[in-house]
């Protein structure tokens, strides 16, 4: 599968319109004007959620108490957000996301590259083992392990600078290898189907003129992978800043949690009326919308590069 | 897949082995050792350690040595005297054949219409997979605002919000399941959709144009030609949805803490494990049990697509 995939990734989509421009103009055809208005309708169902979520996030809620949801605005402002942001302190929180995410996606990619190029460019007996038990592992539900991790994050020791607790538990460090060790799987995957596309020759020549494995890591391979490290370096952005179960699990003290877990512990306590609650939602949905606007083709990129999904 | 066709160069380069010094091997075995001990250490460590347990009856809060080993007792309990478990069995069946049958197969047909070279596909597919970066617990928070009895959209629309007629679609046990189900597969939907479409822009384009010669119609053409060369998809589409379904927890954890009608096994495991009446043993039978259904589909997959590379070795 991955030569098909690195095709979609290398050659850019650039290729479909031209295809399309190539050819003679298309007579208006009525099954063709079904399907887009199927497509339009199914376009905007999908957005329907959030474009509700976002309107009732701009009506103030004596608005909505007289009028109804459903109903025309008689004010729209941003003072649900203004009070989300501050009551809720969501600066905090984002910032607990920052401690996690950066990290974890360095140390995820960084640890992959090194698997992947192992395995992808050199005939070791274990290869295939490896890459069945790093992809077997990302494949797992995180609560198949959660239980025995529970107790061991509890009893495992970390010196006091690093946790007030003194324990991998409630610590950002036990977020983060968790993360990583969860995310290798998936990213060990992608890497070394991609770098398995990269001709041989290359190193060959490399190791030829005597270059170190180390060299031929980081100054040949490495270079050639940044396509493919940009699309995961998204996908993971994406996934980890989206978890909730590990931060929930893992974490004790309400106010370290990163901003999506923390949400519902705000819920109740901050956010008492739906139009606060959409605002919350909205803000803490907010990176991830970032990327998705900003870096939706890398995003796409990374998940049909391995077509496959922890 | 690349693993199936390893390049003739690779073979060669792959003898080289004696080349390398002592420092070379140094380092490649520093860059193998150090994740895969990460790797092992956090998830098949506690895998192996979820077996162990679910063996034995221990509240965790004294040491190791007030672990009793119990044989089977905990699996004798879960299956007959635990409550939950069977509603929350048949919830994650439901979860899953539902996964299967609507999202799945939606997302396909999707894929299928926007790979026809319409205009305005990109904006089709933007919107149809926006949902896809969103947190599912944040998925939660937005579609209770659809759900919300009083407040939301759908029983404002019906004009069914006042006491006595409204529809309590995420507290009435009967329906909340299926209101979850459509805001998760909003979703699914999206990622599967992706998929697909990378899966069809690898159809050999001359394999549909022969099909359309031959007088097949559309159904048919998609049937027999385009269908069956989106297998190695299909079964990553496979894997992705069973996995998403076992895997479902924040997006109840968020409504109910998963509980009236929305038990789910992931819930369980989660219940049994913090909280004062922590039991540890309970809490992995029932990831054991989770785990089982999960390795029966993951390593037929793994078979299936590394046997590739096991091929792509005996030819060589």
């Amino acid at each position: 599968m991955a030569t098909a995939d690195v095709e979609v990734a290398t050659k850019p989509r650039e290729a479909a319109p031209t295809a399309v421009a190539g050819r003679p103009r298309r007579r208006l055809r009525p099954g063709r004007v079904v399907l887009n208005v199927f497509l339009i309708a199914t376009a905007l169902a999908w957005l329907t959620p959030l474009l509700w979520s976002v309107y009732t996030s701009l009506r103030p809620y004596e608005d909505t108490a007289v009028r109804g949801y459903v109903s025309l605005p008689g004010e729209l402002n941003v003072d649900n957000f203004v009070n989300a942001w501050n009551q809720a302190e969501l600066p905090r929180y984002y910032l607990n996301t920052l401690l996690i995410v950066v990290p974890a996606v360095i140390l995820t990619l960084t640890f992959a590259s090194f698997v992947a190029f192992v395995v992808s460019r050199f005939d070791i007996r274990l290869n295939l083992a490896l890459l069945m038990v790093f992809t077997a592992g990302n494949l797992l539900p995180p609560q198949v392990i959660i239980t025995p991790l529970y107790r061991l994050y509890l009893e495992m020791p970390l010196p006091y600078w690093m946790n007030d607790l003194g324990t991998l538990y409630d610590s950002y460090w036990g977020i983060i290898v968790i993360h990583v060790a969860f995310q290798l799987g998936f990213c060990i995957f992608v890497l070394s189907n991609y770098m398995k596309t990269i001709p041989y020759e290359l190193t060959e020549a490399a190791l030829v003129d005597g270059a170190t494995v180390w060299r031929q890591f980081w100054k040949i391979i490495m270079p050639l992978c940044r396509p493919a490290l940009a699309a995961l370096a998204t996908l993971e952005f994406t996934w980890i800043y989206n978890d909730f179960f590990w931060a929930l699990v893992l974490m004790r003290t309400g106010e370290k949690r990163p901003i999506v877990s923390a949400l519902s512990n705000l819920k109740g306590v901050f956010f008492v009326d739906n139009n606060l609650i959409a605002a919350g939602a909205l803000l803490a949905a907010l990176p991830t919308l970032i990327v998705y606007f900003v870096l939706q083709r890398q995003f796409v990129r990374g998940l049909t590069l391995g077509a496959t999904k922890g | 897949m690349a693993v199936t066709k390893p390049a003739p160069p690779a073979a060669t380069s792959r003898r080289r082995g004696p080349r390398l010094t002592r420092r070379d091997k140094l380092v490649l075995a520093v860059m193998i050792a150090v994740p895969t001990l990460l790797h092992v250490a956090l998830i098949w460590v506690p895998t192996l350690l979820s077996v162990a347990l679910s063996f034995a009856r221990w509240d965790g809060i004294g040491g190791l040595d007030t672990i009793q080993w119990v044989g089977l007792e905990n699996y004798r309990q879960v299956f007959t005297i635990y409550p939950p478990f069977w509603p929350a069995v048949q919830h994650n069946l439901i979860w899953l054949v539902f996964f299967l049958l609507i999202p799945t197969t939606f997302g396909l047909f999707l894929a299928h219409q926007l790979d026809k070279q319409l205009r305005a596909t990109r904006i089709y597919q933007s919107a149809i997979y926006l949902p896809v970066v969103l947190a599912l617990a944040i998925v939660g928070f937005i579609w209770q605002l659809v759900y919300s009895p009083e407040q939301g959209l759908i029983n404002n629309l019906l004009g069914r919000t006042e006491q006595g007629n409204l529809i309590d679609w995420l507290g009435n046990p009967r329906i909340n399941l299926w209101a979850m189900l459509i805001a998760a597969s909003w979703r699914h939907v999206g990622c599967i959709m992706i998929l697909y479409l990378a899966g069809l822009k690898s159809v050999d384009a001359s394999l549909r144009e022969a099909a359309a010669i031959d007088g097949a119609n559309e159904w048919q053409a998609f049937r027999r030609v385009v269908f069956p060369a989106l297998k190695p998809i299909n079964v990553v589409v496979l894997v992705v949805t069973v996995i998403e379904s076992l895997r479902a927890f924040e997006i109840v954890w968020v409504i109910n803490a998963g509980r009236n009608g929305l038990e789910l096994l992931s819930v369980l495991v989660y219940d049994n494990i913090v909280g004062e009446a922590s039991r540890i043993g309970f809490g992995s039978t029932l990831a054991v049990i989770l785990l089982t259904v999960s390795l029966a589909f993951i390593i037929p997959y793994l078979v299936v697509y590394f046997r590739g590379g096991l091929v792509g070795r005996e030819v060589r």
